[in-house]
This record gives structure tokens, C-alpha cells and sequence, in this order.
């Protein structure tokens, strides 16, 4: 039998008077996952979260907590808790206090809400610093009392509504990397809203895209990356060259002949297209080769063109290029030991490939 | 323009701010009955203040309106100012317009639309009115004073709170409360400041059988400069410097410590 | 699990906290509003205040030579007093605006204090320094700069003192709030781009600060038409102001009707003011401002010279935060 999921969303639907935030999701999140709502602002990430935690309640459908029907429950009898995106320290209480604050509301005896306290400071490394106010603590300091705060009330579910927006770039990184060993350790569920490509995939086990109040895919990182399902999914999540094809033969194999973008390319999908029958290729910057015109090093197919900009970029090189059509593609090189001169200056004739499979290949659909 | 001459500037504000008040301070100590030629230090003024029976029955008077009239504004207004924060209504706006409007609104206005409405009504003017009159000035200011706290008042805070399990009341209670609390108090003290030194509004709200303070000290001040007189504002003055300077070190206090 | 709580509370305190707000707002501003409206229209009694017989006169009335003089007097004075508070006030805000951080709560504190003195008291006081004892002829005589005391009290010109000297705080305090407001670096970003200091002040400063601006005048104009007692202690009894005008007719004249009518004219005034503060406030901002005075009732944020954290917009607040 199938575990039956720790949140479940059925037909839920969102209306801010006529506006419509969320349209009809069906969303079933699994007991121990990192689950990641990702998506531009505006996009109902948040609104998901906030009917989770029982702030707004959904114009229709209905929400599920561990099998229970929480549709008209208040927050403050859900056993869900949140980090906020400014953390919601109350000011006025010590760390002890606010972390003690859901406890005490749940009436438990004292010493119960004092071991327990200790214990989650010890676990956040902030026990030193019980007796400081919120205003006396760094923005990763304030961060760890936020977590503390909402895991001691043993939450089934923790939201985090983005909660490293505060912090610089070094300190996020860090605190993914504590949150991710958090949930590994509580194996609780957590349901996680960004807008950050990178952080979604850097901490979940799955995520959620979401534009203009829909799920646009759920996977894998790997999945929402490599197999982007619409075009919103596969530029949300990183840069990506989108080449106009059509479907010149089927093969035997299963593959297909098709003209990208005026020559003939094998594409590899598990999608079925007749001949005659417009797609979107699909490829990511790092997926392109990209060789010196002389060098024809490449066996056809091939693209022409010329490189306009290259960008250094540490790690790697980015190379802006347009091919004889007019269509401008970008391509991304590794730094390669061995290879040591791949300093392309504009206006250098270049051919452009790509490693037969790594495609994408997408219906035409309109934009 | 010199730094020095910045200064000066600022200095000469300040000394048309105090001078006068220091004057009237100073000669309130004065023995001499003709008071602007100084004789030597004397009490006595302050003195024959205490011995005017008629002045205290006023200030005692003027007293029991202060802390009823600030106590209960500071209710009215505490519990509007939530209403407007948290709440959308109907007539929110209107009533948020009219607040804004009672803060500005000039106060022989106020003072001759409360006296034709306790007419009308066939109320007779006395501590009762009064104490309503004085309510109605004091409380737009004390809503005024907790909005501004408010304002800068994080809503998720209350989230926060419901989201650990404490219910509406409970987050208000624990959390809304203790951080608007100064500007509650600090709306207290301002209101009670207001309602003592109120002569427009109380010249047209009180009969002859409630005298307060500030209207007495009116029908004293016309007679021209009095000894008497200057011990009677210096006292008055010294009162609100000490309501004031409570209200600011209150409201002031850092939320956070 | 926690055991459930009765939720009422909040729906509770949510009809208690509006139905209070329109009960106190009602009763206490809208009747007495409304009744100072209708009995402007309505009759003088023979015994009675007024009776309920509907008239125009009383605004006839005001439109006679009599109304007319007190109404051109008590406005000139009013404007001039204004006029020079603005004049005085201004610099001396922007200097308090632009002090130290560390002075600036001391130095606006020092406005605060006469802010909320008995105006009363402080007319009282400026006695003891224009009268034909005061100070300055003291001052002037010791020096032998005149030989005879000057006589400043009871004339147009001590009321216009009283009223300056009474008012500023009422001026400074909607300036500095405003002042403070202005960033510094706009400042800086109008003489980057080649505007001397006259320029910037006349297309930077001074358009952005016009909310404080009109609420201070606002603040100084208003009370000065109504508050009578300032000519009264400090001009004697020659010049009538419509302050005194309208007291006469409540006190003495018995003549109701006609002193709602002219009261009615003073809260005209008033809202024809606020209305240009909202506009002006709105044209310089895009957005309503909460209150005028913020500095001055005890706004922690305007005190200490801090910014208001910016609020977020996908999250919490922008649903159900109020402040219109």
C-alpha cells in the first residue's frame, strides 16, 4: 500500500476578488520530503504556503493534513509551523522566549518547555545566546532562532517562506547547507518557497514550478532541468537556446530526422510527431560545441556563424554567437586543461553542434 | 551659510521658545508685588496658591477630568486605531478622514459644536460634559500617537504568533500589546497634558457649578500680570515639562529592550 | 495537539473595536457636527438659544460690513502671523532636520515641550516681555536706545507676536517631519548635476517639503482665527477677531445661530485646507501621508532618524494592513 502523502491538495483554487491567484492545483506532498515551490513572484508559491499554514483559505477545494480534512482549521490549530521571510522575531522577547513562546501557548508544563528549549538551541548552536534579543543578533543568528522557534513545537510539516532572502550570498549558502542537514535529521517534511533556480535545486528532493497561479512541472532537480516539460520551465530555470525545428523524417531507431533552424539534425524524444510537424529544440548553453570554422574538426551538422561577445565568468566562459540565419544562440565552455586557448575573440567564424541527445525537443506551442 | 551663524540661529529660536517661560519662572519667586522689579527669593506666591480655596477646588476639579477624560480617550483611541489597522470596514476611510480632521479641527469649533449638541440634548453643562468634551479632543491624538506605533508594527508578528498556536486574543495579548504599549501610554499622558491645559474647549463645555483649572486661570491672566498668576503658570508649565518628558522617554524607549 | 480554544475572539473584538470606533466618532464628532450645521440655519429665540425655524439669515449676516471687518482683520493677522512663522520656522526645522543624529532628539524635544504647553500660559508669559514693563523696554531703556517705554501691548502688533510666539511649534514641528523625510542625497544628486544651492532648495527642497508646508500653516492659520484668548489678554478689547467674534455670540449676544454660522465658515476654511493637503501631499508622494505631526505624538521612527523597514509585498501586510 502507498503511504498515504503528509499534505495533500485537491482542486484548490485561490480568488483575490476576480483575480484568480491559484488555479486549480493538485498538489500531494510526501511525509519526510524537501519539497520546493519555485517560481517568479507572483506566481502562488506563497499563496500555497499561506493556505498550508492556514492564513488564507482557499476559495474552492480542499486541503489535507495527514489524512485530516484542515480546510476551515485556524493556523493556531494546525500542527504546521513556519520560518518567515523576515524571521517574525518578536522583538520584545529574548531568544529563550521565542522559542519557548509555541510551547508555553500550547500550555505544557514548565520543565517540559525548558528541556525542550534547551534541546533546540543546542541543536541550532544558539544556547550561548538564549538570553539576547532579536535586535542583538546577526541576520544568520536571527535565521537559526526562526528554525528553532518553529521545529521545537515538532511541526509534521515546517514552511519556510524564503528564508534566506535576508542574508549575503556566503551566509545562504551556509544556511542551505544547515537546513538541508536539519531536515535530514528531523526527517520531517519540509515545504520550502523560492524564487532562486539554484537554491531549489541545491536543497530538494523534489520541486514545484509555478507561474501565474499553475503547476508548470514537478520533478526532480535533475528532471526540471534536463527535462524541462514547456518552454516557462526550461527558461525559468536557466539560460537556454530555443531553435525552431520541423520533423522532416521518422527513422527506424525511433528517432527522427528534422531541419533546425535550416539544417538537418537527428532529434532523440520520447514524444511522438508526425513529418511536417513544427517543434522547439531545446538546448542548454553548456550542451553547445562550439569549434573554430577552420578547424572543421566537426562532422556535419553543423551551424555557422560568429561569435559577438564572450563573458568570462570564472569557472566557465560564456559565448554570445549568431549563426549566418540571424539567430543568436549562447553557449557556455568549461575551462579545460588541456585546452587551454579557447579564447574566441568577436567576430571569429565559429561552428556550432551539439552532443546528439542532449536535446530537448517540444511541441510548438504559442508564447 | 557659517556654522556659527546656523547656530546662532537655531540658539535665537530656542531662547523665543523658553525666554518668556523663564521669565515668568524666575519672577514667580519674586517677593515683590509689583513683579517685574526683583526684591528677593521668596515662597509666598506659592503659598497664597494653596491658601485660594476657590483655585483648588479648580485644579482638583480640573484633575478628576484629566484622568477620566486621558483614560478614557486612550481606551477610544487605542481601540479605534486597532480597528483601522487591522481591520477593513465599512466607513473605515470616513471615519480614519475624520480622526485626521478632529487633530487639525480648531478647537473653538469643537468646543461650540459639543456645547449646541448638549443643549439640544437638555444636558446640563458640568463634569458630565466636560469630561465628554475633553474625551472628544484627546482621542483622535491618542489614535493619531498609536497608529504612528503601528504603522511601523510587523503584521507577520502576529502570523508569527498564531502560526506557534496562540489564538487571536492570545496574540494580541502577548504580542500586539506589549509593543504599542508605550504609545498607549504616551497617548495617556498627552491626553492628560491636553485636558489640563484646555481653555477653548472648556470655556464652552462647563457650567458654573464645575470650575476647572484652566478656564479660572483664563479669568485670572485677562486681569493683567499678578504675582500670583506667575506662580500658578510656572506650576503649570512644570507640569506638562514633567507629562512630557514622561511621554517622550516613554515612547522613545526602544521597543526592543 | 494543543486542545482547541474557543476562536471567537477575534470576530469578538473585531464588531467590539469598529462599533466603538463609530460610536465615539458618531456621537462626539458627527452629531455635534451636524448640529452646529443645522442650528447655523435656523432662528434666534427670544429666550431660546434658537428656534427651529428655517433661515438663511444668519449667512446674510455674515455677509454684512460688521462680519466682513472681523473676518478681514482676524485673516490678515492670521496670514501674516502664518507668513512669518514659515519665514522663522522653516530654517530653523531644516537646521534641527539636518542636525546630528545624535542632537537631533534633544533639539526637537526642545520643540515638543512648548508644543504641548498651555498656549495660554505662554501668552501669558510674552506679558512679562512686551508690556510696558517687560523686558525688551527694559532692555531698550537701560541701553538708552529709547526714552520712553514703548507701547507694544494692546495693539495689532502684540497680537501678531502672541500668535507667532504661540504657534511656532505648531509650524516647526509638520516642517521638520517633512525635512527629515527628504533624503539627504537628492540634495547632492541636484548639485551633481550643476544646480547651485538657490536651485536646489527652489526645485528640490521646497516642492518636496510643500506637504509640511501647507500642515504647518495649516496648523498655524486655523487656531489662529479661532484661539480668542491671545487678543484678548494681549490686545485688550479693540480689536474684535473671529474668535472672539464667535465667542461673543454664545457667551454674550446670545445670538447662536449666528455664531454657528461663522463657526461653520471657520470649519469651511478647514477643510478647504486639509483638502489642499491631501492634494499637495498627494502630488508630491503618489500616496496619502498618515498623520501630520508624527514627530510630535511620539513616533519612535521619526525620533531616532529611522527609515521605515520596507514593507513586503507578496507577503503578510498587503492584505489586511490598514493606514489607508
Amino acid at each position: 500500500m502507498e503511504i498515504a502523502p503528509i499534505i495533500e491538495l485537491r482542486a484548490v483554487a485561490k480568488y483575490y476578488g476576480a483575480t484568480a491567484a491559484l488555479h486549480n492545483i493538485n498538489l500531494e506532498i510526501a511525509n519526510g520530503e524537501f519539497l520546493t515551490l519555485l517560481g517568479p513572484s507572483g506566481c502562488g508559491k506563497t499563496t500555497i504556503l499561506r493556505l498550508i499554514s492556514g492564513f488564507e483559505s482557499p476559495s474552492r477545494g480542499e486541503l489535507l493534513l495527514n489524512g485530516q480534512d484542515i480546510t476551515g482549521t485556524p493556523p493556531e490549530k494546525r500542527q504546521v509551523n513556519t520560518v518567515f521571510q523576515n524571521y517574525a522575531l518578536f522583538p520584545h522577547m529574548t531568544v529563550w522566549d521565542n522559542v519557548a513562546f509555541g510551547l508555553k501557548m500550547q500550555r505544557l508544563p514548565k520543565t517540559e518547555v525548558n528541556w525542550r528549549v534547551a534541546e533546540v538551541l543546542r541543536r541550532v548552536h544558539m544556547d550561548a545566546l538564549a538570553d539576547r534579543k532579536p535586535s542583538q543578533l546577526s541576520g544568520g543568528q536571527q535565521q537559526r532562532v526562526a528554525i528553532a522557534r518553529a521545529i521545537v513545537n515538532n511541526p509534521l510539516v515546517l514552511l519556510l517562506d524564503e528564508p534566506f532572502s535576508a542574508l549575503d550570498f556566503k551566509l545562504r549558502k551556509q544556511m542551505q547547507l544547515e537546513i538541508k542537514h536539519l531536515q535530514r535529521q528531523l526527517g520531517i517534511t519540509f515545504v520550502f518557497v523560492t524564487h532562486d533556480q539554484e537554491e531549489a535545486f541545491a536543497m530538494s528532493d523534489r520541486v514545484v514550478v509555478m507561474n501565474e497561479g499553475e503547476i508548470r512541472q514537478i520533478g526532480s532537480s535533475q528532471e526540471i532541468y534536463e527535462e524541462p516539460e514547456n518552454l516557462f520551465v526550461a527558461r525559468f530555470v536557466g539560460e537556454i537556446n530555443v531553435l525552431e525545428g520541423k520533423i522532416t523524417a521518422l527513422r527506424p531507431d525511433g528517432t527522427y530526422m528534422a531541419n533546425v533552424e535550416g539544417e538537418e539534425f537527428v532529434l532523440r524524444t520520447k514524444r511522438d510527431y508526425e513529418v511536417g510537424e513544427k517543434v522547439k529544440v531545446l538546448l542548454r548553453p553548456e550542451d553547445l560545441k562550439v569549434y573554430l570554422e577552420q578547424e572543421k574538426a566537426l562532422a556535419p551538422p553543423f551551424f555557422l556563424g560568429r561569435i559577438v561577445e564572450t563573458v568570462y565568468k570564472g569557472a566557465t566562459v560564456d559565448i554570445m554567437l549568431t549563426l549566418d540565419n540571424g539567430k543568436d544562440l549562447q553557449a557556455a565552455e568549461f575551462f579545460n586543461e588541456d585546452d587551454t586557448d579557447i579564447s574566441y575573440r568577436p567576430g571569429d567564424r565559429v561552428a556550432v553542434s551539439w552532443v546528439e541527445g542532449w536535446e530537448v525537443v517540444l511541441d510548438e506551442e504559442g508564447e | 551659510m557659517a556654522l556659527w551663524l546656523k547656530r546662532s540661529y537655531l540658539a535665537l529660536v530656542y531662547a523665543f521658545f523658553y525666554l518668556p517661560l523663564f521669565v515668568v519662572f524666575v519672577y514667580s519667586f519674586n517677593s515683590n508685588k509689583y513683579t517685574t522689579n526683583w526684591a528677593e527669593f521668596s515662597l509666598k506666591w506659592y503659598q497664597s496658591l494653596l491658601s485660594n480655596s476657590a483655585l483648588l477646588d479648580a485644579a482638583l476639579n480640573s484633575l478628576l477630568v484629566a484622568v477620566c477624560a486621558a483614560s478614557l480617550a486612550t481606551f477610544l483611541g487605542t481601540i479605534s486605531a486597532l480597528a483601522f489597522k487591522r481591520y477593513r470596514f465599512f466607513g473605515r476611510k470616513a471615519l480614519y478622514i475624520a480622526i485626521f480632521m478632529l487633530t487639525v479641527s480648531p478647537d473653538i469649533v469643537m468646543g461650540i459644536s459639543l456645547l449646541i449638541m448638549f443643549i439640544a440634548l437638555k444636558i446640563e453643562l458640568g463634569f458630565f460634559t466636560i469630561l465628554v468634551a475633553h474625551t472628544t479632543l484627546c482621542a483622535p491624538f491618542v489614535a493619531v500617537t498609536v497608529l504612528a506605533r503601528l504603522a511601523a508594527f510587523d503584521e507577520q508578528l502576529i502570523e508569527a504568533a498564531r502560526d506557534l498556536g496562540a489564538s487571536e486574543p492570545e496574540a494580541f495579548r502577548h504580542v500586539l500589546l506589549p509593543l504599542t504599549a508605550p504609545a498607549i501610554a504616551a497617548g495617556w499622558l498627552l491626553s492628560f497634558t491636553l485636558s489640563m491645559d484646555d481653555v477653548l474647549i472648556s470655556t464652552f463645555t462647563t457650567g458654573p457649578s464645575f470650575e476647572v483649572l484652566p478656564v479660572k486661570i483664563y479669568s485670572m491672566v485677562k486681569l493683567g500680570v499678578k504675582p500670583d498668576v506667575n506662580a500658578l503658570c510656572a506650576v503649570m508649565f512644570v507640569l506638562t515639562l514633567v507629562l512630557v518628558l514622561l511621554a517622550q522617554t516613554i515612547s522613545q524607549s526602544r521597543r526592543n529592550q | 495537539m494543543r486542545p482547541p480554544v474557543a476562536g471567537k475572539g477575534g470576530s469578538l473584538f473585531r464588531g467590539t473595536s469598529i462599533g466603538t470606533t463609530w460610536f465615539w466618532l458618531g456621537a462626539f464628532a458627527l452629531l455635534p457636527g451636524l448640529a452646529l450645521l443645522l442650528v447655523s440655519v435656523l432662528d434666534k429665540g427670544e429666550i431660546d438659544f434658537f428656534i427651529p425655524v428655517l433661515t438663511l439669515r444668519n449667512y446674510e449676516e455674515l455677509l454684512g460690513p460688521v462680519f466682513l471687518t472681523v473676518l478681514w482683520d482676524s485673516v490678515r493677522l492670521a496670514a501674516l502671523s502664518t507668513l512669518v512663522c514659515l519665514l522663522l520656522g522653516y530654517p530653523f526645522a531644516y537646521r534641527v532636520a539636518r542636525a546630528r543624529p545624535k542632537w537631533r532628539p534633544w533639539l526637537l524635544l526642545l520643540v515638543i515641550i512648548p508644543f504641548w504647553t498651555n498656549s495660554l500660559i505662554r501668552t501669558y508669559a510674552l506679558i512679562l516681555i512686551i508690556g510696558a514693563q517687560g523686558m525688551v523696554n527694559k532692555v531698550l531703556l537701560g541701553l538708552g536706545i529709547i526714552h520712553e517705554p514703548l507701547a507694544m501691548m494692546y495693539t495689532d502688533f502684540a497680537v501678531f507676536v502672541g500668535l507667532t510666539y504661540t504657534l511656532l511649534p505648531f509650524m516647526v514641528l509638520p516642517l521638520y517631519a517633512s525635512i527629515e523625510k527628504l533624503d539627504p542625497t537628492l540634495g547632492d544628486a541636484a548639485k551633481d548635476l550643476g544646480a547651485g544651492s538657490l536651485r536646489t532648495f527652489w526645485h528640490i527642497t521646497l516642492p518636496l517639503t510643500l506637504p509640511g508646508i501647507v500642515a504647518g500653516s495649516m496648523l498655524v492659520f486655523l487656531p489662529s482665527l479661532g484661539m480668542f484668548y491671545v487678543p484678548e489678554i494681549l490686545g485688550g478689547a479693540k480689536n474684535l477677531l473671529l474668535g472672539t467674534f464667535i465667542k461673543n455670540q454664545f457667551l454674550q449676544a446670545n445670538n447662536w445661530p449666528l455664531g454657528a454660522a461663522a463657526s461653520t465658515v471657520l470649519t469651511i476654511l478647514l477643510v478647504l485646507m486639509a483638502g489642499l493637503y491631501r492634494f499637495v501631499s498627494l502630488r508630491v508622494s503618489g500616496r496619502e501621508r498618515k498623520g501630520l505631526l508624527p514627530g510630535a505624538l511620539g513616533d519612535p521612527d521619526v525620533m531616532n532618524g529611522k527609515k521605515r523597514r520596507a514593507r513586503d509585498g507578496e507577503t503578510a501586510g498587503a492584505k489586511n494592513a490598514g493606514g489607508a
